[in-house]
């Protein structure tokens, strides 16, 4: 403690504190490092054992004595695992789900937040208390009801809006049909309370600015706005991709057959029927896995970011 | 540190982060400001009307038509007005108080642990260590599995025959059955020992244990993350003043981290509360894989049937839909006062 003491004295600077330290201390090190890498051994081990097993032969993986590695990599599991189920059909779906159910998010809580940030309306305060009102509403509590609005609602196919796929449907309603997988998650109010925050933080001298070059509400918010509020767009883009990509428990009720299922889905039923085959499942799970993983790896920054940022920061 | 506290709750941009601490606060201050100005009803209406299309019909309405649901025999459609059948029977129903203590058991087992947990290491990571990003990239990996996914990866480590971890095990020569035990743990315990525990002690099953830990693994980078920023916000200047004072690591953390860190807490206490109340992907794939009914989740004998999955099977396998909405409602009523007494409580603690 002297030791600490007495650099504080000399200097702030982190890295000239690193030099003067004491045996206690180093050991001190070592074991916060000992256990972050328990931890990070914790958190990993699942993916390890996924890899390795989804390249085992089936006595391998199911063997009493099991080996970690596979003796020789079975890469054809993962050929077969993806041909005993339609995951091209799967991957098509949930990526255009989530794709579009990110695009309509952005519509309308866009929109909503610059609303709430900028304009002056009647009752402005109490809508948007409901608005707020609604984070406390769990979806798991309106499922049933919205189960039968999906099947009262007119099928806009029935409309002749659109003919053909991806909305092609024989059923009058929404049920069984990309509708009612995209429509109810496309407002978010957790990501209009974000853009709205970011709205109200930009100077007004920059509204100011844009209405004096002649720019309405709608441009100001296109051309000035939305180019400054990547960070807050980014979050609110991965939230919505998440949850949509992630989603079960709607897909499985307002879906009845295969080739509208999305991924998380597909891969439930798989769980079900090829637990006598560890391999296949395990090379399953690797590919559906794979996806998210790569582009967090690509935006991991604006992952953690957005996390930290929608969580708090006072 | 009073100063301090009271310095991160009044600066506007950093406290109007959290939707659910700030209300409408930050809306009238802007009202004021621009008080003066025209205002432009019609264009906000435009402006709102998506989003409150969407919200109405899919969140406002069917709160209400939930209710009306649950007053009603209710089966593919409309069959008869019962009051408030539904939930007496509910409420006389053992199955349903079952899925409600199976609900408690995974909140009480998933939230404080993974918050603990979770507040450790972040704090470990926030001592200056090297490799910073690879380790919050690892701990933040599952965060980002599909639940459905990391289910399938821990139903097969769970897997009593020939599962890693049974495996591990063989050599102290115990076998569980992990994921098909609908046993409790502490009664598997205290059986060890040659002890009877009465039935309300024998604990969550543990089949629902197994599924708990797996939350928890999945759960984790998440709270790490919030938590990391939340440190980033604590005025170093504090931990200094502290250490040339001669506080001790313990009572820094004690005195200065945790008090500083209650709203970061309140937040995620909030917010995985609710989460774990409403958890179904996990219990419901680990569950289904295992149990041997496809129709019905919450095997083995209901011991993982938590009140959503409950809602699920009355739904799907029962197609009685007044039931589950009073269910439902039911539901929604205990997560509402929860939220309202989690945020007072949370109030409470940010004046100290």
């Amino acid at each position: 403690m002297a030791a600490e003491t007495a650099t504080f004295g000399g200097t702030t600077s982190p890295a000239r504190q690193r030099r003067t330290r004491t045996p206690r201390q180093i050991a001190g090190r070592a074991a916060i490092y000992l256990v972050l890498i328990l931890g990070a051994v914790g958190a990993a081990f699942p993916f390890f054992w996924m890899l390795t097993t989804s390249l085992k032969t089936r006595n391998e993986a199911t063997a009493t004595r099991p080996s970690v590695f596979p003796a020789t990599p079975q890469w054809h599991n993962y050929v077969e695992a993806w041909n005993t189920a339609p995951f091209g059909r799967y991957f098509f779906n949930t990526t255009f789900i989530a794709v579009m159910v990110v695009l309509g998010m952005l519509f309308t809580t866009v929109l909503a937040a610059y609303a709430f940030a900028r304009l002056e309306f009647f009752g402005k305060n109490a809508i948007f208390a409901l608005f707020l009102a609604t984070m406390m509403i769990p979806f798991e509590a309106t499922l049933i009801p919205n189960y039968i609005t999906i099947t009262r609602l007119p099928n806009p196919n029935t409309l002749r809006f659109v003919a053909d796929f991806p909305f092609l449907t024989m059923a009058a309603s929404w049920y069984n049909t990309y509708w009612a997988l995209i429509i109810p998650w496309t407002a978010n109010v957790v990501s209009v309370f974000l853009l709205r925050q970011f709205f109200i933080s930009m100077p007004q001298e920059l509204y100011d600015a844009a209405a004096l070059d002649g720019c309405g509400h709608l441009r100001t918010l296109w051309s000035i706005m939305l180019p400054l509020a990547r960070a807050p767009l980014a979050a609110t883009i991965i939230f919505s991709f998440l949850g949509s990509w992630n989603s079960l428990l709607w897909p499985l009720l307002v879906t009845g057959k295969d080739t509208l299922r999305p991924l998380q889905l597909g891969l439930s039923y798989f769980v079900n029927a090829e637990s006598n085959d560890p391999q296949l499942l395990m090379a399953a799970s690797a590919f559906t896995i794979l996806p998210i993983i790569v582009v967090y790896f690509i935006a991991q920054r604006q992952f953690i970011e957005g996390i930290a940022s929608s969580g708090l920061k006072g | 540190m009073a100063q301090a506290s009271g310095q991160i709750g009044s600066d506007p941009t950093l406290s109007g982060v959290n939707p659910l601490r700030t209300g409408v606060s930050g809306a009238a201050t802007t009202t004021r400001r621009r008080a003066a100005g025209r205002r432009d009803n019609l264009l906000a209406y435009l402006f709102l009307a998506p989003a409150i299309i969407v919200l109405g019909v899919f969140n406002f309405f069917p709160l209400f038509f939930s209710f009306y649901i649950s007053l009603h025999n209710w089966r593919i459609r409309k069959v008869a007005f019962v009051g408030l059948d539904n939930y007496t029977e509910a409420l006389r129903k053992p199955e349903f108080w079952q899925s409600l203590g199976n609900t408690v058991y995974f909140v009480i087992g998933t939230v404080p642990i993974t918050m603990a947990l979770a507040l450790f290491l972040a704090y470990l990571l926030f001592q200056k260590v090297r490799f910073l990003s690879f380790f919050r990239t690892v701990y933040f990996l599952p965060y980002v599995t599909s639940s459905v996914a990391a289910a399938a990866i821990w139903t097969w480590i769970f897997n009593a025959r020939s599962g890693i971890l049974n495996q591990l095990l063989s050599g102290t020569g115990t076998q569980l059955r992990w994921l098909l035990e609908p046993k409790g743990v502490f009664a598997m315990m205290a059986d060890r020992v040659g002890l009877t525990l009465p039935a309300f002690l024998h604990g969550p099953s543990l089949a629902l244990v197994a599924i708990m830990a797996v939350a928890i693994w999945h759960l984790l980078g998440f709270d790490i993350v919030i938590f990391l920023a939340g440190l980033g916000n604590i005025n170093k200047e504090l931990y200094e003043a502290a250490r040339i004072d001669g506080a001790s690591e313990w009572a820094i953390f004690r005195r200065i981290t945790i008090p500083l860190l209650a709203p970061t807490i309140s937040f995620l206490t909030i917010i995985s509360t609710i989460g774990a109340f409403k958890a179904f992907n996990e219990i419901y794939v680990m569950s289904l894989s295992t149990g041997g009914n496809s129709a019905k989740a919450g095997n083995p004998l209901g011991s993982t049937q938590t009140v959503v999955v409950y809602v699920y099977n009355q739904f799907y396998s029962s197609q009685r839909l007044g039931y589950g909405s009073a269910i439902a409602f039911l539901l929604f009523a205990i997560i509402f006062t929860l939220t309202l007494l989690q945020l007072r409580l949370g109030r409470r603690n940010e004046a100290i």
